[in-house]
């Protein structure tokens, strides 16, 4: 946890530098070359970029926390609402990615880890290693070509018509969650399937097969409990990944998250934008891995944190 | 650089004759996963350096009256949509991408192992501050650490080269420091400290040679992401410039039109990033097999 608060920390600095202090006067970048010195100096005073860098990196972090965003260059409206808004968008993509992601990469790891060796184990384990080394937006064009273009099963755009219901965005959120999927998918089951055969190959599992557990039983009570805890590590840290992975899917398929907010707000220059949007996704992660660290906890009772003694 | 060629006092009771460099060549040449990669790989730099000679068409040249037509006899993979032969354009687009994810690399390579030599050998409270900030600096995706640094220091392929080469640098540098801790611990560094040898000298003359493998290793893993990255970014408009030929950049400039059901326009660059990523990736694999069988 104090890890990802060094992150969070360490982004919201980088974050600060790229936008508000490298870009230069922004005063001078606002008004343009030819306006007068002075005005110049009076937007960047009334702007605060004047006052010394400690000063107001501690106001924009406080505003931020008090939920003021500042106002786009670009919409001259406050920002805030346009990242709520990115940010459950990106949310529902992202949901869609891994409901359908976890439990499969852990049953093709699973499957690959009781069929070690064998012609299953080779195709899962090569298949996932193939498809997580490809960028996002190849296996995204292809399968654009092949679900939107040739079968015309899915729509290439992730833009749902207004007042879509609930299914009607899901199936418009099926090929932008594919690319992500097949990413994911790689990592999730490698883990399984690893922390599977170290499960299988354990004294605990033998002793319980020895005292004449049924197969099944040994399976469910003893080898998936211990083999899929560093499963749950790893789908959290792929959440770094997913969101990197997000602003070029969105991109890609047009779809209004915070990736193609950031993205977006970066070719503009529209500076309050994106550093709300990439604060935003810092906490994002940050929060991601506490739940991670703390589904652990529940999921291996040998560090049920704060409870025993 | 006499270190190089004297064998550590760790191999010594090794009773083969080849030396372990050969002995890794061999295993290599006998890897059917690296010979597969390694031979994808240098098609794709055969098209880099000689491309120009083979290609039917000049890969920049338009002609608008055959914008978008598909393949045909004439052009095998069609034309875009200012009539550019795709053909010719996949072949010469490798150049840019083989120019600068290595040089990513290569800089990754060096800052992580420099990082690596020094949080390993020192260890201490530099080791835990520095260790502490890369891990969490490798928990920031690379396209946001671009994001950043384009907006910030404006697009250009150097740009591209030292956000890949920085971001990748801790990743190499945890490879390194931890290969360094195992190694610190043996005699022949004590032996150079009891010289008087100074830091310098026994982390860079007598430790780093030692390190190599890993090293190795990790630089091959690493290029195969550098490839992703790099093409990420200039399919986000971040990376190579147009009027390159790059896969990337064609993609972005090509896929709005996807719709229209021009496939011949993206389809093949797709390919073509996809074989050279896979192409690294296995030949990576094989060096990684060759150094820990």
């Amino acid at each position: 946890m104090s890890l990802s608060l060094i992150t969070l920390f360490l982004l919201s600095i980088m974050v600060f530098l790229g936008g508000q202090v490298l870009p230069g006067n922004v005063g001078r970048a606002i008004l343009g070359p030819f306006a007068d010195q002075r005005a110049v100096d009076a937007l960047n005073h009334s702007l605060g970029v004047d006052r010394p860098l400690l000063t107001q990196y501690a106001t924009w972090i406080w505003n931020f926390v008090r939920g003021d965003m500042g106002t786009s260059y670009i919409f001259r409206s406050p920002v805030a609402p346009f990242v709520i808004d990115a940010l459950g968008n990106s949310m529902k993509l992202a949901a869609v990615a891994f409901v359908l992601v976890v439990p499969i990469g852990i049953l093709g790891g699973v499957i690959a880890a009781l069929n070690l060796n064998r012609p299953l184990d080779r195709i899962i384990s090569l298949g996932g290693l193939s498809v997580t080394v490809l960028p996002e937006f190849v296996t995204g064009i292809i399968l654009i070509l092949i679900f939107g273009v040739w079968l015309r099963w899915l729509p290439i755009s992730a833009a749902w018509p207004k007042d879509a219901g609930f299914f009607t965005q899901l199936y418009y959120l099926i090929l932008p969650a594919l690319p992500l999927f097949l990413v994911l998918f790689g990592y999730i089951a490698r883990m399984a399937r690893s922390g599977m055969i170290e499960a299988l190959d354990s004294d605990y599992t033998r002793t319980a097969v020895l005292k004449g557990l049924p197969w099944r039983t040994v399976i469910w009570r003893h080898v998936l409990r211990n083999a899929l805890l560093p499963t749950i590590t790893v789908i959290a840290t792929q959440t770094g990944y997913l969101i990197g992975g997000l602003v070029v899917i969105e991109t890609l398929f047009r779809y209004q998250g915070i990736g193609s907010l950031i993205f977006t707000a970066a070719r503009g220059k529209d500076f309050p934008m994106l550093e709300s949007g990439i604060l935003t996704i810092g906490i994002v992660y940050a929060v991601a891995t506490l739940i991670a660290d703390f589904l652990y906890s529940v999921l291996n009772p040998r560090i049920r944190l704060g409870t025993d003694q | 650089m006499s270190a190089v060629q004297t064998t550590s006092p760790v191999r010594q009771d090794d009773t083969r004759r080849r030396s372990p460099a050969a002995e890794v060549l061999s295993s290599l040449m006998r890897s059917g996963t690296f010979l597969t990669g390694l031979a994808i790989v240098l098609f794709w730099v055969a098209c880099a350096l000689f491309g120009e000679h083979f290609a039917p068409y000049d890969p920049l040249a338009d002609d608008i009256i055959n914008a978008l037509s598909p393949p045909s006899a004439e052009h095998w993979f069609g034309t875009d949509q200012i009539g550019r032969d795709v053909f010719s354009r996949v072949i010469v687009g490798s150049r840019d991408i083989l120019t600068v994810a290595p040089l990513a690399t290569l800089l990754a390579t060096i800052a992580g192992t420099a990082l690596g030599l020094l949080t390993g050998y020192f260890r201490g409270i530099v080791d835990d501050v520095v260790s502490r900030i890369l891990e969490a600096f490798m928990a920031i995706p690379v396209v946001i650490v671009a994001l950043l640094a384009i907006v910030a220091l404006g697009t250009s392929k150097t740009t591209v080269i030292i956000v890949i080469g920085l971001s990748f640098a801790p990743i190499i540098a945890r490879t390194v420091r931890s290969a360094v801790l195992a190694e610190r611990e043996l005699d022949y560094v004590a032996a150079a400290q009891l010289r008087h040898e100074s830091a310098f000298h026994t982390m860079f003359v007598e430790i780093l040679p030692n390190v190599i493998p890993p090293i190795l290793v990790e630089t091959t893993v690493r290029l195969g992401y550098a490839i992703f990255a790099v093409a990420t970014l200039s399919f986000m408009g971040f990376g190579i410039q147009p009027p390159s030929p790059d896969w990337g950049l064609s993609i972005s400039s090509n896929y709005g039109m996807i719709g229209g059901g021009f496939w011949w326009t993206v389809l093949f660059d797709a390919l073509a990033i996809a074989s050279l990523v896979i192409g690294v990736n296995l030949a990576a694999d094989g060096v990684h097999g060759a150094f820990n069988d």
